[in-house]
């Protein structure tokens, strides 16, 4: 008896065949994945007293080597630079964030580096920054220095708030005092007319028709 | 299968334009054949679209790496669940995403939408066919095809993003196009509402759940980003005013906006102009955000690879938004207020600052993140605009914005009285002060976060005013026990006290941020056994111990894993396994550069979240980072309270002839006569 299941109408396997073939490949598929292989793998447990402690099996695995952090490294002045300090690996962070998140990253190590040689160099904060403006363009400072255009890039939406709020309370004011006098006024009646106009219009209404 | 996707693509594009032509003439002449076919050709498109989606799917489950999408994006070992949130983990795919939910909740709409508003209908099925076919027309003619087959097959596929296998960016990215998506329902009504010219407050009642509905789901996807960028991205934060994510608040802060303003047009007859305007508005920017994150023209963390489909867009956007903009102003005359404002101090008053504070944090947020290209055309320099930029323009409009969170439910409907405004004011007044004055004297200096926490007391204070009055008046009323009344003023008042419920969230996440003032870390060094500590704000001391590195693989990934043990002030509280992990393909070989996951221990007053940097030499000497984050849990529990809150608005009830009622100006002052 024969399968037909393919685009050419038959497939030329025997029911038992097709079978055994499946948990043939069921069996190879299972060898291959990773996960159910890992009882085999999981004895580089590296406890203290339990496994062999110092080196990693696969040091690869845990990405670029580092080197240990120095007091500099955790220096609260010196991260107060760096996150005044955009990085310029593309991942739009500042370089404190960038070199302590995104352990790949060698440009911002490599930026850290820089500010800690400036800084023994005995230049201030300011200094530094204008270092790195001189260096790389504006564009390295988190946020545009206050001056010149960039003013308007902090003061404009404030501006403005505040421009719509003033327009906006005097706008609602002169509603407010149209729908006041609108509802002071007298209401278009015949207590607004005068006795002429009301004697007018007795006559007139006398004159219709019943 | 991918034949079958690509003419299911070309098939929706064809009853797509069809359906829009169909539409717009059908609604302008008023013939029912035309609004008849257009109403089908949504649904046909729809189903095409669902057939495409079945077609990458089926193409993403069998590995056919043929595919280029599917090569680009999934791997023979990559799990499931990520096989298939490979759909719209691409620009491609999520283009064909986009199209098929739109057509989707654009059938929904056709087939839900009482029949009183048919007259509406056909513009609105050619409004979603025309935008649905732009989206099919972007992959068709942008190079943006998802079933385009590569010249080779390869063996495996490049495997997908290892920072977007996380079952945060498997509901993240979908519930942030749900929101994008279906503000074009309303925007479509809105379109059909002009073109009619049939602008009374009918169209409003048509579109309060979908404007409900978008609003909900772009609140879940931010809240859901911040969180996949919390717990994946390990920076230790959830919010950088990327531009993508400026992208995604955008449309939140209008459509807040609108949900505000709308109840001013229901109860009073007025602001027609300004709720059309920003239902505009709110669509252009939910297009705006698609063209910034898929152009390329600000760079962005988030962003697709940079292609031509940026120049589709901001085609579409620059056309759609001259034309939406053209009509609306050609109707202007016909949207005159019904009434008028009677008092500076009330209500409406308030609603409409409050209006022009979240516009004006979208303007600023708009502002902040299109400077850089602005400071290039201006002064030819091109400038970062990073978080110290954002926080020092929008933390005071957002604290003015709690603020009038607190202010605006105390002041009376139409004019508010001094007495009255004594009397509202007195307890949650109060509750701020001495919150203020409790902060102060436990030592909190933090401008921004006494003001945020002591603001947050005052609104607090005003919801729970609000909801004491409301069950008590029930208790003298009806005779109802407590609970009872609470229940039944909850659920016969479900738009305003769920309206109260979403301030509640808002105040804590507000809270929340303001914790993060107080963020403290420290990186560090250590050999197993060695320790370091570090100081929480609330004055514990914390010590992280390295126990050792262990070194296994999982289904897709080579895990290296430091376990921490951590003690609060000595006393042993729990384990911490930060890991680096080097993803790799079905046949072993490395897909992308090794990625740090945290390991979080979260507490209801500070989370310890630990990141592994790298090994020294290849050693067990590891360099860690320990950041003690106060308050983060609260910024997930304010999400999901925004959305509990933002479910009891939308939950269905109430006769259709109450909500008309609703929405015919029926506000009264006390001893009015009706």
């Amino acid at each position: 008896m024969t399968v037909t299941r393919r685009h050419d109408g038959t497939l030329p396997v025997s029911r038992r065949g097709f079978l055994t073939l499946g948990v043939v490949s069921v069996l190879g598929a299972s060898w291959n994945v990773a996960s159910w292989r890992r009882a085999t793998l999981q004895s580089q447990d590296s406890l203290p007293g339990t496994g062999p402690s110092g080196r990693l099996w696969d040091p690869a695995r845990a990405g670029r080597p580092l080197p240990p952090v120095t007091a500099a490294d955790n220096d609260a002045a010196i991260q107060a630079i760096e996150k005044q300090i955009h990085c310029t690996c593309g991942c739009n962070l500042d370089v404190y964030t960038c070199r302590t998140t995104d352990f790949t990253c060698t440009v911002s190590p490599a930026m850290h580096q820089h500010v800690l040689a400036l800084a023994q160099q005995g230049q201030s904060g300011r200094q530094i920054l204008d270092q790195f403006v001189r260096e790389h363009g504006v564009a390295i400072l988190m946020a545009p220095p206050k001056r010149g255009f960039n003013l308007a890039g902090y003061f404009v939406p404030s501006l403005l708030i505040v421009v719509a709020g003033v327009a906006l309370t005097l706008v609602l004011r002169r509603w407010v005092r149209v729908a006041v006098r609108a509802t002071e006024a007298p209401p278009p009646d015949a207590a607004g007319a005068t006795p002429e106009e009301l004697a007018r219009l007795r006559r007139e209404l006398e004159r219709l028709p019943s | 299968m991918t034949v079958l996707g690509n003419l299911a693509l070309w098939l929706a594009l064809l009853v797509g334009v069809w359906g829009a032509l169909a539409g717009f003439v059908g609604g302008r002449q008023a013939r029912p054949d035309l609004a008849h076919s257009a109403r089908r050709a949504v649904f046909a498109m729809c189903g095409a679209l669902l057939v495409a989606v079945f077609a990458l799917e089926w193409a993403l489950f069998q590995h056919d790496f043929n595919v280029e999408y599917v090569a680009a994006y999934t791997s023979r070992n990559l799990p499931i669940f990520y096989t298939w949130s490979a759909l719209y983990a691409g620009q491609k795919g999520s283009l064909l995403f986009w199209a098929t939910v739109l057509s989707v909740f654009g059938s929904l709409a056709l087939v839900l939408t009482p029949r009183r508003h048919r007259e509406l209908l056909p513009t609105v099925a050619g409004v979603v066919a025309l935008v649905a076919s732009f989206f099919i027309s972007v992959m068709l003619f942008g190079h943006a095809n998802p079933f385009q087959r590569l010249p080779y097959t390869p063996l495996d596929g490049s495997g997908l993003n290892p920072q977007l296998q996380n079952p945060g960016m498997v509901f993240h990215p979908p519930m942030l196009y749900l929101g994008y998506i279906s503000i074009t329902i309303p925007f479509a009504f809105a379109i059909a509402a002009l073109l009619s010219k049939r602008l009374d407050a009918d169209w409003l009642v048509a579109i309060r759940k979908w404007t409900l509905l978008s609003w909900l789901f772009l609140s879940i996807g931010i809240c859901l980003g911040m969180w996949w960028a919390y717990v994946e991205l390990g920076w230790g934060g959830y919010w950088a005013w990327d531009p993508v994510e400026n992208a995604s608040l955008l449309p939140w802060l209008t459509m807040t906006a609108f949900l505000h303003s709308v109840m001013v047009q229901e109860k009073r007859g007025m602001l027609k102009k300004w709720n059309l305007g920003l239902i505009i508005g709110s669509w252009l920017l939910s297009i705006f955000g698609t063209f910034i994150t898929r152009s390329g023209v600000i760079s962005s963390v988030h962003s697709f690879t940079q292609s031509s489909v940026g120049y589709f867009f901001l085609a579409f956007l620059i056309v759609a938004g001259v034309a939406s903009f053209a009509l609306y102003a050609t109707r202007l005359p016909l949207l005159t207020a019904e009434t008028q404002l009677e008092s500076m101090v009330s209500r409406e008053a308030s609603f409409l600052f409050n209006n022009l504070l979240l516009i004006g944090i979208a303007f600023s947020v708009l502002w902040g993140t299109l400077f850089p290209i602005l400071s290039e055309l201006v002064q030819g320099t091109k400038v970062t605009v990073g978080p110290p930029f954002f926080n020092q323009v929008n933390i005071p409009l957002g604290l003015a914005l709690l603020a009038l969170t607190g202010i605006g439910p105390l002041i009376a409907w139409r004019r508010a009285s001094l007495p009255n405004l004594r009397r509202q004011f007195a307890v949650p007044a109060t509750t701020g002060g001495l919150t203020l004055l409790v902060l102060l004297v436990g030592g909190m200096r933090d401008l921004y976060a006494l003001l945020a926490i002591a603001l947050g007391g005052f609104v607090a204070a005003t919801i729970a005013q609000e909801f004491a009055r409301g069950t008590r008046a029930r208790h003298r009323q009806y005779a109802e026990v407590y609970p009872l009344a609470f229940a039944r003023l909850l659920g016969r008042n479900r738009r305003r006290y769920g309206g109260y419920i979403v301030h509640t969230g808002i105040v804590i996440l507000f809270v929340a941020f303001a914790g993060m003032a107080f963020k403290t870390e420290t990186e560090a060094t250590l050999r197993p056994g060695e320790s370091a500590s570090l100081r929480s704000p609330y004055g514990h001391t914390y010590t992280f111990t390295h126990l050792g590195i262990s070194q296994y693989d999982a289904l897709n990934r080579q895990i290296t894993a430091a376990t921490v043990e951590v003690r609060r002030n000595g006393k042993p509280i729990g384990f911490l396994t930060p890991e680096k992990r080097q993803h790799v393909d079905g046949l072993g070989r490395p897909t992308f550069q090794p990625s740090t996951e945290p390991s979080i221990m979260s507490m209801l007053r500070e989370d310890i979240y630990t990141v592994l940097g790298g090994t020294v030499n290849g050693t067990e000497q590891a360099v860690f980072r320990f950041t003690i984050n106060p308050l983060v849990w609260w910024v997930w529990y304010g999400g999901m309270i925004v959305a509990l809150g933002g479910l009891i608005v939308m939950w269905p009830g109430g006769s259709p002839a109450a909500r008309r009622a609703q929405a015919g100006y029926a506000v009264r002052l006390v001893g009015e006569e009706r």
